[in-house]
C-alpha cells in the first residue's frame, strides 16, 4: 500500500464519515462538526493530489485548499451564528412560559 | 464582425458593479441613500445586461466567436480564469438584471415597516448585492473551481436573506438551508479534486475537449449531481426549500425560487450536456427525468395541502423545478450535438421555462408578501373575501398561476408547448402526459386559492372572525408585482426574442 | 434528518432510528469504497499547470508559486473569498435602529458611530493576562507584519497574517480591559477595506493594461503587497467580529425579532434582564444591557 494509497483511503474515509455524521448526528453542533470534517477530508484530497515528484508541489491545489478554508471558516461562522441565535430564542421563550 | 466595438469589458462590469453596489451599502449610514444607489445600480446593469445580450446577438452570427470569453488578470485558461458566455448564459444574465431592477423597487418599500424601529435594510441591501453579485459571476465563469466559490457567495448571502427576520422559524429554515448548501458545495468541492486529478485541468472549455467516459470521471459526475441537487431541491432532496422560501421576506422568496435554484440547474445542465457529456450515461440522463416527473406530482400534491400561501407558492416551486429537468431525457436523441454547447430545441424550450417560471413565481411571491402585510397573515383558510381589498394583487397571483397552469397567451404556455414538442418528436410521449398532468394539478391549486379570495363573505353571518386589512400597501408595491405578471403575458406574445438567444452559441 | 435543531447535550430522542442508521453506514460505506477504488486506480495525472506556474512565476511579481496562483494569476478567486467573508461579516453585524443616537445593541455604549476600540475598566478582568499582553500584543502585531511581508517569498500572506491580528483582538478581548463596538464606523471601514482596495486595484489596472487585474510587469510586486495588507486588515476584523458576536450572543435579549406578524413593540423584554450564569471568559459583555 502506498503512501498516495493511504492517503487517499483517509481523505475518502473523513468525507464518508462527515457525510454520516451530518444525516445521523442527533445535536445541531455535531452536525456542524460533521461538515467540518468533510471539509478537512476534501483539503486532504487536494493536498494528496498535489505531489509532485519532478519539481515543488503544486501550488493551483495549494491556493484552492487556503480558499476552500476560507470558505469553511465563513460557513461554520454562519452556523453557529443561527445556532446560538436558535438556541438565545429557545431559552428566552422557555423563560417566559414558566 | 471583428469590426464591431470589443465589449467584452461588459463581462467583469457585471461582476463589479453589484460588488460595488454592496460595498457602498455597507459604508452608508442612512437607509435612503441605501436604496436609492441600489436603485440606481439595478437600474445600470440592466442596460448593461441589455447592451451585452444585442451584443452577442449582434456578434454571434460568426463561426469563430462562438461565445465570448474574457481573461481575467491577462493570463488565460489554465493558468488563469477565463470568463465566458454563451446564448443560454446571456439569457439568465438578463433575467437576472430585470428581475434585480424591478425586486429591487419593490424592497425599498418592503422593508420601510411603519410600527418597527428596526432598519432591516442595514444587512438587506448589502446581502442583496452580494447574492446578485454572486449569480453574476456563476453564469459568467467558466472555471470550475471558481464556480465552488461562486455557489459559497450565493448560498451563504442567500442564507442570511432568509434569516433577516430573526423569527425562530426563519431562523431554523435559514440553519437547515446552510446545512444542506454546505453539504452540497462540498461534494461539488470533492468531485472538483477528481476532475483536477483525472485532467489536469480546471477551465470549463479544456474539460469538455478532454473528457473521456473514465470511472473518475462518471464520479465525479455523479459527486457534483448529488450536491447540485441538493442545491436544486429535487425531490427526494427537497426537504429544505418550502421552509426556506416559506419564511423569508417577500423579496427574497421571489429571487430564491426565481433564480437560485436555477442557477444549480444551469451547472447541471452545463455540465451533464456540454462540459462532461461523455461521462453522461442514457440511464443516469433518464434517473434525473423520472426524479423530475416525481417532483412534479409530489411537489403539486404538497401545494393541494398546505395551509399557507408562501408555503403552497414555495411547493409549487418544487413542482415546476421538476419540469426543468425533463431537459435531460430529452435531449437524449440528439446524441451528436451532445459535448458541442448547450444548444437544441430542448434547452431552447427548457430555457423559455426557466424565464417564463422565474417571472410567474416571483410575481406569486410578491403578490403573497402584499397579501401578507396588508393582512398580517397568509393562511389560505381565512382568506375568504379577499377580492373586495386587494383586487390588483388578486389579478397579479391570477395571471401568474395561469402562467404556472400553462394557460394562452402567457410565457408558461408557450413554454410547455414548446415542451411538449421536443417530447413528441423524441417519440418520449411518456414525458408529454406527465407535462399535462402537472399543468392540471397546478390548475388545482391555483384555482383553490381563487376560489376562497373570491367568495365574498356573507355580512350577516358571523361565523368567520372579520379578515380586515391592518396596514395599508404602497400602491408600487402592489405594481411590481403586476409588472412581472405582465411580463408573463409579454413574453408569451414575444417568443422569438428568448429563442433566438438561446441558439447562439451553437456549434455549426 | 434536519427538523428543528437539538442543543440538549444528552437527547438521543431525536436520533435515527437504528435501522435507518446502519443502512445509511452501509450505503456511504459501499459509495466510498467504490470512489476510493476508483481514485487509487487511476493514474494521478501530472498537471501542466505546475510548471506553467514556474514558468510565468518571474513574470508575477512574487517568488513564492502560491501568493503568485492567489493574488496574481487566479486572483478573482481570492477576490470573491473575500466577497465572502464580507457577506458572513454583513450577516453577523449587530441590528441598526432607525432611530441611530441609541443603540442599545452595543455593550456599555449608547452611540451607533462609537468607537471601534474602547478601554473598560470591568470588575471581572484578568490582571495576568492583562499584564502579559502588554508584551504580547505588540509581538504578535510585528510577527503579523513579517508574515505579511514574507509571504512574496515563503509561506505567508494576507490570510495568515489576519487570523494572527485577529488572535490579537480576542486575547484583547479576554483580558478584559479591551471591548470593541463594530457598529463604528471605522469598523465598517476596516471591515471593507479590503475589498475596496481590491475593486480599486482592479479596475485601476484594468485603464493601463486594458484588462481588469491584469497588473503591469513592473508595478506586479507592489500592487500585490497593497492588496495583501488591505486584505490582512480586512481579515483580521471580520474574523474578530465573528469571534465577538458569537462570544457575546448567549446573553442577547431576544426582543429585536419581529415576525410578520407582530411588531417589534410586542416582545419587549422588560422582565427578562438576567441571562445565565456568565461564562469566565465573557465578563467584560455583560456589561450590555437588555433593551428596556
Amino acid at each position: 500500500m502506498t503512501q498516495d494509497s493511504l492517503y487517499i483511503i483517509a481523505s475518502v474515509g473523513l468525507f464518508g464519515i462527515g457525510l454520516y455524521g451530518v444525516i445521523a448526528a442527533p445535536h445541531i453542533l455535531r452536525k456542524i462538526l460533521a461538515i467540518n470534517i468533510m471539509s478537512v477530508g476534501v483539503f486532504m484530497l487536494l493536498v494528496t493530489s498535489a505531489k509532485n515528484v519532478n519539481s515543488t508541489p503544486d501550488p493551483v491545489l495549494h491556493a484552492m485548499v487556503l480558499t476552500g478554508i476560507v470558505v469553511a471558516i465563513a460557513g461554520t461562522a454562519l452556523a453557529l451564528f443561527l445556532a446560538g441565535k436558535i438556541h438565545a430564542l429557545s431559552e428566552a421563550s422557555d423563560e417566559d412560559s414558566h | 464582425m471583428d469590426s464591431l466595438l470589443n465589449l467584452d469589458i461588459l463581462l467583469p462590469t457585471l461582476v463589479g458593479l453589484p460588488l460595488i453596489a454592496a460595498i457602498l451599502t455597507t459604508l452608508l449610514k442612512s437607509h435612503g441613500l441605501r436604496a436609492s444607489i441600489s436603485i440606481a445600480m439595478a437600474l445600470t446593469q440592466f442596460m448593461i445586461a441589455a447592451a451585452l445580450l444585442s451584443w452577442l446577438s449582434g456578434s454571434g452570427t460568426s463561426l469563430e466567436t462562438q461565445y465570448q470569453r474574457y481573461s481575467l488578470a491577462g493570463w488565460g485558461a489554465p493558468l488563469g480564469i477565463d470568463l465566458a458566455i454563451d446564448g443560454f448564459a446571456a439569457l439568465m444574465l438578463m433575467l437576472t438584471a430585470a428581475l434585480t431592477l424591478v425586486l429591487t423597487v419593490y424592497s425599498r418599500y418592503y422593508f420601510f415597516e411603519p410600527h418597527s424601529r428596526l432598519d432591516k435594510t442595514a444587512r438587506f441591501w448589502p446581502l442583496w448585492w452580494l447574492l446578485i453579485m454572486g449569480i453574476n459571476a456563476l453564469f459568467l465563469s467558466g472555471d470550475i473551481f471558481n464556480i465552488y466559490v461562486t455557489l459559497e457567495i450565493i448560498g451563504l448571502a442567500a442564507v442570511s436573506l432568509v434569516a433577516l427576520d430573526g423569527s425562530r422559524a426563519a431562523l431554523t429554515a435559514a440553519l437547515r438551508y446552510l446545512l444542506v448548501g454546505l453539504l452540497g458545495s462540498l461534494c461539488y468541492l470533492l468531485a472538483v479534486a477528481l476532475l483536477y486529478r483525472a485532467y489536469g485541468t480546471l477551465d470549463l472549455a479544456q474539460l469538455s475537449a478532454v473528457a473521456e467516459p473514465t470511472a473518475i470521471t462518471w464520479a465525479a459526475l455523479v459527486l457534483i449531481t448529488t450536491g447540485l441537487l441538493l442545491k436544486t431541491a429535487l425531490v427526494p432532496l427537497h426537504f429544505w426549500l418550502p421552509l426556506a422560501h416559506g419564511s423569508a421576506p417577500a423579496p427574497v422568496s421571489a429571487i430564491l425560487s426565481a433564480l437560485v435554484v436555477k442557477t444549480s440547474f444551469y451547472l447541471l445542465a452545463r455540465l451533464w450536456l456540454d462540459t462532461l457529456a461523455p461521462a453522461a450515461t442514457d440511464s443516469g440522463l433518464l434517473m434525473l427525468g423520472i426524479l423530475g416527473a416525481a417532483a412534479i406530482c409530489w411537489g403539486s400534491i404538497q401545494a393541494l395541502r398546505a395551509t399557507r400561501l408562501k408555503l403552497m407558492v414555495a411547493y409549487s416551486t418544487v413542482a415546476q423545478l421538476g419540469y426543468l429537468f425533463l431537459l435531460f431525457p430529452l435531449a437524449l436523441p440528439d446524441e451528436d450535438a451532445r459535448g458541442a454547447g448547450l444548444s437544441g430545441p430542448a434547452v431552447s424550450a427548457i430555457g423559455y421555462f426557466i424565464v417564463a417560471h422565474a417571472c410567474a413565481k416571483a410575481a406569486m411571491f410578491l403578490a403573497a408578501g402584499n397579501i401578507m402585510r396588508t393582512f398580517g397573515h397568509d393562511e389560505i383558510a381565512r382568506l375568504r373575501g379577499l377580492a373586495k381589498y386587494m383586487p390588483l394583487s388578486l389579478l397579479t397571483f391570477a395571471i401568474a398561476g395561469a402562467s404556472l397552469i400553462g394557460l394562452p397567451p402567457s410565457a408558461g404556455f408557450l413554454s410547455k408547448w414548446l415542451l411538449l414538442n421536443v417530447a413528441i418528436d423524441a417519440a418520449q410521449w411518456w414525458w408529454a402526459i406527465i407535462i399535462l398532468m402537472g399543468g392540471l394539478m397546478a390548475a388545482m391549486y391555483v384555482f383553490r386559492v381563487l376560489n376562497i379570495a373570491f367568495t365574498s363573505v356573507d355580512e350577516e353571518a358571523q361565523t368567520e372572525p372579520k379578515n380586515l386589512p391592518i396596514n395599508k400597501l404602497p400602491t408600487i408595491m402592489s405594481l411590481c408585482a403586476f409588472l412581472l405578471a405582465m411580463l408573463t403575458v409579454v413574453l408569451g406574445f414575444n417568443a422569438e426574442l428568448i429563442l433566438d438567444l438561446v441558439t447562439v452559441g451553437d456549434d455549426v | 434528518m434536519f427538523q428543528t435543531p437539538d442543543f440538549k447535550n444528552n437527547s438521543y430522542e431525536n436520533e435515527l432510528p437504528f435501522a435507518t442508521r446502519v443502512l445509511c453506514a452501509i450505503v456511504i460505506g459501499a459509495l466510498g469504497f467504490g470512489l476510493i477504488a476508483a481514485l487509487i486506480l487511476t493514474e494521478n495525472i501530472s498537471s501542466s499547470l505546475p510548471a506553467l506556474v514556474q514558468q510565468k512565476l518571474t513574470q508575477s511579481g512574487v517568488q513564492n508559486p502560491v501568493t503568485a496562483v492567489l493574488l496574481n494569476f487566479r486572483s478573482y478567486d481570492t477576490l470573491l473569498e473575500i466577497g465572502v467573508l464580507l457577506t458572513v461579516a454583513v450577516a453577523m453585524l449587530p441590528n441598526a435602529n432607525f432611530n441611530s443616537d441609541i443603540n442599545p445593541d452595543m455593550p456599555g455604549g449608547n452611540r451607533s458611530s462609537g468607537r471601534l476600540v474602547s478601554v473598560v475598566n470591568s470588575a471581572a478582568g484578568n490582571p495576568p493576562l492583562e499584564a502579559f499582553l502588554r508584551w504580547l500584543i505588540p509581538m504578535i502585531i510585528v510577527m503579523a507584519g513579517y508574515m505579511l511581508w514574507t509571504g512574496t517569498a515563503l509561506p505567508g500572506g494576507a490570510f495568515q497574517s489576519g487570523a494572527l491580528l485577529a488572535g490579537a483582538g480576542v486575547l484583547a478581548q479576554l483580558s478584559g480591559r479591551i471591548q470593541f463596538c463594530f457598529t463604528s464606523t471605522t469598523a465598517k471601514l476596516l471591515l471593507t477595506i479590503g475589498l475596496i482596495t481590491f475593486v480599486m486595484v482592479a479596475i485601476g489596472v484594468a485603464t493601463t493594461t486594458g484588462v481588469v487585474l491584469q497588473y503591469p510587469l513592473e508595478l506586479a510586486a507592489p500592487l500585490i503587497l497593497l492588496v495583501e495588507s488591505a486584505a490582512t486588515l480586512s481579515i483580521a476584523a471580520i474574523l474578530l467580529l465573528s469571534y465577538n458576536t458569537l462570544a457575546t450572543q448567549v446573553f442577547e435579549s431576544p426582543s429585536e425579532h419581529s415576525t410578520f406578524e407582530h411588531s417589534a413593540f410586542d416582545k419587549q423584554p422588560s422582565d427578562v434582564t438576567e441571562t445565565s450564569a456568565p461564562n469566565e471568559t465573557l465578563q467584560s459583555q455583560t456589561a450590555e444591557d437588555p433593551k428596556s
